[in-house]
């Protein structure tokens, strides 16, 4: 992105949500939103703000708090030849949803030995940092990355939400597309046609060369933050922003650290069992003769989000702790 | 919809090739020549062959884990459908789906499903996209009465309810859940009770008597053509053999003398001796249907044992669309 560029058409991460939704509703009479509140509501965060006074309640569907039954709708609807957009109000109303999203959805095509496709794309909201609490604030996309037949997607910025957004849409796949809570509201670059931004595919945020700081989600801004302290101590770091997690672009990873020989990996998900570890182990397998360190790990603590605002800013990473792991996996002697 | 001579005919033929194909089903799992688990349909005949008998190819049908006669009824292939119970490469699913997913998106069968109760908000779904087209196809799906008991049939039916969808659900009522008595496990005297509670009209019919399948359905099925919303038809029926495999007698959960009772009630046996009354067929086209069907069913077998398995390359494939659907 160029100075000129950015000046020339900004707009919020969620904005970007809405128009490009209304873009591809205009272009494509096969595309159709259901979810909780959707319509006259225009979302809990108003994602959707205006779409069903402009498609229309049969393109914008209110639907029951029915989490299943709104996955099911979208899978039936996609075996059928539509191109839904469902909606799950938070990530972690996912988990409500589990058997249509992991057991269905994901597996229809190979259980039927691909005589299908399922262009379905589930959005939802994840992340902590609003009080929100231990069923309002997860970050559970190690989970869906582990199924085969999903595909997840968690952009960092307005540009990424309308990139991403567009090739999830026109995806043949199911989808997941998470939004950050926080992000929300941030405003940044963004084109206003459609456009795409092919799903698998990272991109070098801040490029550097002494350390890969691998992230993604809220934890781009953080990580920049991070480097930029650490630029002021000498410290080049990369910044890799994966957009999406599954496909995983390991190439743009590895590449990475045999230039760089340290990597670590930030995200706000729980550390253990989190992206980071997966990430970790296919640097092993592809660049272990390259690090000159461990790669060091950045995550949530092993707990639920806590409520308090005193407990839910210990729990959330931050630069300064994303800085603190670099610093460690870049000054490691030996 | 009449029953007209034909119609009689044709039902009978569905449920004779339904049960034709479960019974050699049967034989070869017995005899170790198909992997897997089994769910055998044989004495629930009358309520794919009647349900199915009122749709349109354009129809969708949702199916349970108990499937084949589904997809029988539906005009399936037998051999493709033989070839998939044996996992080989030219069955329906090139032998990745097997029993519990067979499906032929050409007949617009949905699927048989693994999961209790997983293909009724797919169903749903479907008859969603048939409203979204302003098309007059209506969606049915079959689940069994322990499906009403799991949360996705009740999200499902309200949803087809509150969005008031073309949608047909059809419970069969075999009165197990596996293997623990309906009674012991909902508080409801009929299973169509549960319908008025999401403002649908529900009829029981008697689930061995094809032709009282045949005519609930083509009223329901009318009902969500003509954009009047959804119905629920519970049929009263029995599963001949155990909930898998192929015991029928000496089961801890139910006595031999209801599995008796059951059978003296054999829906293919009704029929035919109703046809016989009528006049509709003699004894002699009686069998040669049976003979024909048998014929058909063995050629499906031979057609099975003889495909190829597919091959270790196919372990890969298809897990996600690249570039259009095969």
């Amino acid at each position: 992105m160029t100075a000129t560029e950015a000046s020339v058409r900004e707009l919020t991460y969620g904005a970007a949500f809405t128009e490009t939704l209304r873009q591809i509703m205009a272009e494509d009479h096969d595309v159709f939103v259901a979810g909780e509140d959707v319509g006259a509501a225009g979302g809990v965060f108003g994602s959707f703000t205006g779409l069903q006074r402009e498609f229309g309640e049969m393109r914008v569907v209110d639907t029951p708090i029915s989490e299943q039954a709104i996955v099911g709708l979208g899978t039936g609807a996609a075996v059928s030849g539509l191109r839904p957009v469902v909606d799950l109000m938070f990530m972690d109303f996912v988990l409500v949803a589990m058997d249509q999203i992991v057991n269905q959805a994901a597996k229809l095509k190979y259980m039927f030995g691909g005589n299908t496709s399922l262009p379905m794309t589930i959005t939802t909201n994840a992340g902590a940092g609003l009080s929100a609490a231990a069923q309002h604030s997860q970050s559970l996309e190690a989970l869906l990355c582990h199924i085969p037949g999903l595909k997840v997607v968690m952009p960092s910025n307005a540009h990424d939400v309308k990139g991403l957004l567009t090739a999830s849409i026109r995806d043949d796949n199911p989808v997941v597309f998470v939004k950050h809570k926080r992000l929300l509201g941030q405003k940044s670059y963004c084109p206003e046609d459609l456009f795409e931004v092919p799903l698998g595919s990272a991109s070098i945020t801040r490029p550097g060369n002494d350390v890969t700081l691998v992230t993604y989600g809220r934890m781009v801004s953080e990580s920049l933050k991070a480097a930029s302290v650490l630029a002021s101590e000498g410290i080049d770091v990369e910044v890799i922003d994966l957009r999406t997690l599954q496909p995983l672009d390991t190439e743009t990873i590895v590449a990475s650290v045999q230039r760089t020989n340290h990597c670590v990996v930030a995200h706000e998900a729980v550390r253990f069992g989190g992206l980071g570890a997966e990430i970790a182990a296919h640097i092993q397998e592809q660049a272990f003769d390259y690090l000159d360190a461990p790669v060091g790990r950045v995550g949530a603590p092993f707990s639920p989000v806590p409520f308090t605002p005193a407990l839910e800013s210990e729990y959330v990473p931050d630069a300064a702790g994303i800085a603190d792991d670099v610093r460690a996996a870049v000054l490691r002697l030996g | 919809m009449e029953i007209t001579a034909e119609v009689l005919v044709d039902l009978h033929h569905r449920m004779v090739r339904i049960r034709r194909f479960e019974e050699a089903a049967g034989a070869l799992f017995e005899n170790s020549e198909m992997p897997g688990f089994i769910h055998l349909y044989v004495g629930e005949e009358a309520v794919a062959a009647g349900v199915c008998a009122t749709l349109r190819n354009d129809d969708q049908v949702g199916s349970t884990h108990r499937g084949h006669g589904h997809l029988v009824a539906k005009g399936g292939d037998l051999s493709r459908m033989m070839a998939e119970l044996m996992g080989k490469a030219t069955g329906y699913n090139h032998g990745k789906g097997g029993s519990m997913h067979i499906c032929d998106l050409d007949l617009n069968m949905l699927g048989a499903n693994g999961i209790v109760g997983g293909g009724i908000p797919i169903a749903v779904g479907a008859a969603f996209a048939n409203k979204y087209r302003k098309s007059d196809t209506v969606a049915v799906v079959f689940f069994g009465d322990g499906a009403t008991n799991i949360g996705a049939f009740h999200e499902a039916i309200n949803m087809a309810s509150a969005l008031q969808l073309p949608a047909v659900f059809v419970c069969e009522n075999n009165e197990y859940g596996e293997f623990t008595p309906r009674r012991d496990t909902m508080g409801v005297d009929d299973v169509v009770d549960r319908a008025a509670g999401y403002g649908i009209p529900g009829v029981v019919v008697d689930g061995m008597d094809v032709v009282a399948v045949f005519e609930a359905a083509a009223q329901a099925v009318a009902r969500a053509r003509g954009g009047q919303g959804p119905s629920f038809i519970e049929a009263k029926t029995y599963r001949f053999y155990n909930h898998h495999g192929v015991q029928t007698l000496g089961v801890k959960y139910r006595s031999d003398e209801e599995v008796a009772r059951w059978r003296e009630r054999d829906p293919i046996v009704l029929l035919e001796e109703r046809l016989l009354a009528l006049d509709v067929m003699t004894a002699e086209d009686i069998e040669a249907v049976h003979r024909q069907v048998q014929a058909d069913v063995d050629a499906a077998v031979a057609f099975g044992k003889e495909s190829p398995y597919p091959e270790p390359s196919a372990l890969l494939e298809d897990v996600y669309t690249v570039g259009g659907v095969r």
